[in-house]
């Protein structure tokens, strides 16, 4: 069985080698064979899934050593993998959902002469994140990290004859680099302390590490999780990424690639539990952060974006969750893959839309879409449904225990990380409500374009409709599912340990205030959006909105604090640089050029000033003879 | 007699000589004061052998003059070369590693 692992990352490896090498002559065949590669590595984790729950669930850790791949006095670097309950939650998440965005690229990306190369790239994607999340070392992982960072490159900025295209995709690698730098801090910061970067044996000696130590590991991965997963201060790249097309965002920056942060805080749980205060850094981050893409998502009139302020909000739940120790892990795990099933089905809906308005994103342009587009409404309005917690659906089981679960932490920090969850939430319900409605809902707002070219709306074909279909049926059951009898909190427990938390307030007390805060976003949505027109142009609006539609400032602060202080420090330097280093090597030159100068006067071809020269230097010679002779 | 004598008489051929060639332009002069200073270095050798009681200042003295013989010869048609291409035989004029 442990055989099949390698096999799990290889198949899309291959796919991607083949998509990308095949050059032309696959180019009628390529969205076939990146979606048969994809769908093996489907059929490989569920083979692996099956096995693993044929065992007990102590005993359901899959090892395998590969291969040695640096092996020097002291250092070892092992290729190996570790397939655990939590890595297989992630296989099947990706794979499952990996393969689905897979059928759907196949309609969406139909009339566009690069397929083949986008299918390699998303098979490319596919193995560097499976890569990741089955690794059984840091360093392994970070090839992962890596890939996966390539891959969203690579896909962001896939239409790269758009200029937007081409700086959003610079500017999500550049964005990641800092995050990927602090992931290469905390896995030097692990070699130094534990003297290897192997899981197993990282995370069951952090007993022995000193609590200094451990926090400073913990809050370099906190900064690579930030990096990754679009969390503050380093979300400002997940908007842009929005250029890239519909399925990628809903594949990397929705439902995959944007949670590995959570799963590297989760797989490292054993460092953040003996390092309280990077845990609370941990879910500062996730609080700040639910609320940042809240407030974002409920200004942005581009769908895309917000439904990117939407996954930078939910993942700051998962991370808030992460960041509540043993009570959270399985919860954010949990939300991560109901997420998974929602917001994929979301973007896949968006991308559906735009499908059949001739890519039209502004959604004062949509309106009354749900006579056009019946499944797409159907299946984005459960997936609707699901994230704003809705009683029944997906959604409501994650994020009520996460809600539960901040509560939980006890004390003022209990009560201020519960609120902005609890706010959090209720936002979520607006700014959901409005992309519903102005999306769906109301007159018909689209015009002819400039080149009196007027949108048809039409519903998209079956391959793209199916797997539509198929997350909203995961979005309304997964929650259930997984929820009732805490059957996914049982799952996890081996590998994340698990502890019930005791909310201050009654566990239901907490379920009906997230429903009423639910309730009351949906009604204030309704009353702005649904009884009243939506104008095409959009309101100049007050301050925060203004702010939030400029993803509350982050690009000017970036750009004050980061870019513009980064001229200043490049310019200092340049200036010691022509002032200090080089006043010195020129001022060098220039002595020894006087110096030369000088003694070139020596040289005056006359043969008697030689002969001064000689008879003076004779003579001194003579006389230092002398001299030393009488001392 | 006193053979220190000897070498004052080598001293003042020797300080004739380097003056001359400090002093003088001609190449020919120049080249006699030098072979005046070669020859009050041979009347030092061989006051010293005298001193000594040995003869190595005598054979080093036949060295001298067999170097200086060879010297001539080469010096002088340096000399005469120079002076057909310059018309001249001033040591200044030829300061130059070019006409």
């Amino acid at each position: 069985m442990e055989n099949l692992i390698a096999l799990l990352v290889a198949a899309p490896l291959l796919g991607a080698a083949v998509l990308l090498c095949g050059g032309r002559r696959l180019d009628a065949v390529g969205h076939w064979i990146g979606t048969a590669f994809a769908a093996a590595s489907f059929v490989l984790g569920v083979v692996l899934f099956a096995d693993m729950l044929g065992k007990s669930p102590e005993h359901r850790t899959l090892m395998q050593h590969l291969f040695s791949w640096i092996p020097v006095e002291g250092f070892q670097a092992n290729v190996g993998f570790q397939l655990d309950q939590l890595s297989m939650t992630f296989v099947l998440l990706i794979t499952g959902v990996g393969s689905l965005i897979h059928v759907y690229s196949i309609g969406y990306m139909e009339h566009d002469e690069r397929r083949r190369r986008f299918f390699g790239y998303l098979n490319l994607f596919l193995a560097a994140m499976l890569l990741l999340v089955v690794a059984d070392n840091y360093l392994l992982l970070y090839v992962g990290w890596e890939g996966v960072g390539l891959a969203s490159y690579l896909l962001i900025g896939f239409w790269q004859h758009k200029p937007s295209a081409a700086t959003a995709a610079k500017k999500a690698f550049l964005v990641n680099r800092v995050g990927d730098m602090g992931l290469s801090i905390a896995i030097m910061l692990m070699f130094t302390t534990f003297g290897t970067f192997a899981f197993g044996p990282v995370l069951q000696s952090t007993g022995d590490a000193g609590e200094g130590k451990l926090t400073a590991i913990g809050l370099m991965l906190l900064l690579a999780a930030c990096g990754k997963s679009a969390q503050v201060p380093l979300q400002s790249w997940l908007g842009d990424a929005m250029e890239g097309p519909t399925p990628v965002s809903a594949l990397i920056h929705a439902a995959t690639m944007v949670t590995a942060g959570v799963y590297l805080i989760v797989r490292s749980g054993d460092i953040f539990n003996a390092a309280p205060d990077a845990q609370l850094a941990v879910t500062v981050v996730g609080a700040v952060t639910l609320l940042f893409g809240a407030i974002v998502g409920c200004a942005k009139d581009d769908i895309k974006k917000a439904l990117a302020g939407s996954t930078m909000s939910q993942i700051g739940y998962m991370v808030l969750a992460a960041g509540l120790g043993p009570i959270g892990y399985a919860f954010a795990i949990m939300h991560l893959v109901t997420h998974g099933f929602f917001k994929a089905g979301l973007f896949l809906g968006a991308g559906s839309v735009m499908h059949g308005m001739n890519d039209e994103v502004d959604m004062r342009k949509y309106g009354g879409l749900r006579k056009y587009m019946p499944i797409t409404f159907v299946t984005f309005g459960l997936g609707y449904l699901a994230i704003i917690g809705f009683p029944g659906l997906s959604g409501f089981f994650s994020k009520d225990k996460i809600i539960e679960a901040a509560f939980a932490k006890g004390g003022a920090e209990g009560w201020i990380l519960g609120g902005a969850a609890l706010l959090g939430a209720a936002i979520t319900a607006f700014y959901m409500t409005r992309v519903m409605l102005m999306t769906f809902f109301g007159e018909k707002r689209w015009q002819p374009d400039e080149h009196g070219n007027e949108p048809h709306p039409h519903e998209s074909p079956k391959v793209m409709t199916i797997p539509m279909i198929v997350l909203a049926v995961g979005s309304v059951f997964a929650g259930a599912f997984f929820g009732i009898g805490e059957r996914f909190v049982k799952w996890l427990e081996p590998v994340t340990g698990f502890e019930h938390g005791h909310p201050p307030v009654s566990a239901l007390t907490v379920t009906l205030s997230t429903v009423a805060v639910m309730v009351v976003g949906v009604g204030f949505a309704y009353a702005q959006y649904g009884r009243r027109p939506v104008p095409v142009v959009a309101p100049r609006g007050s301050l925060l909105t203004r702010a939030a539609r400029r993803d509350l400032l982050q690009d000017d602060f970036n750009h004050v604090v980061l870019v513009r202080g980064g001229e200043h420090l490049t310019r200092s330097l340049v200036y010691v640089d022509h002032t200090l280093v080089d006043g010195v090597v020129n001022g060098t030159a220039a002595t020894m050029g006087g110096l030369s100068g000088r003694l070139r006067k020596l040289q005056n071809g006359f043969a008697r000033s030689y002969a001064v020269s000689m008879f003076g230097g004779a003579a001194v010679l003579i006389a230092a003879t002398l001299l030393m002779r009488a001392v | 007699m006193n053979p220190v004598n000897y070498l004052y008489l080598a001293a003042l051929l020797f300080t004739i000589g380097a003056t001359g060639v400090l002093i003088r332009r001609n190449a020919i002069v120049v080249f006699m004061c030098v072979e005046l200073m070669l020859n009050a270095c041979n009347l030092a050798f061989v006051a010293f052998a005298r001193m000594h009681g040995n003869l190595d200042g005598q054979i080093i003295a036949f060295f001298t003059m067999v170097v200086a013989a060879a010297e001539v010869v080469v010096g002088l048609a340096i000399i005469v070369s120079v002076f057909r291409a310059r018309h001249s035989a001033s040591v200044d004029d030829a300061s130059l590693m070019k006409l």
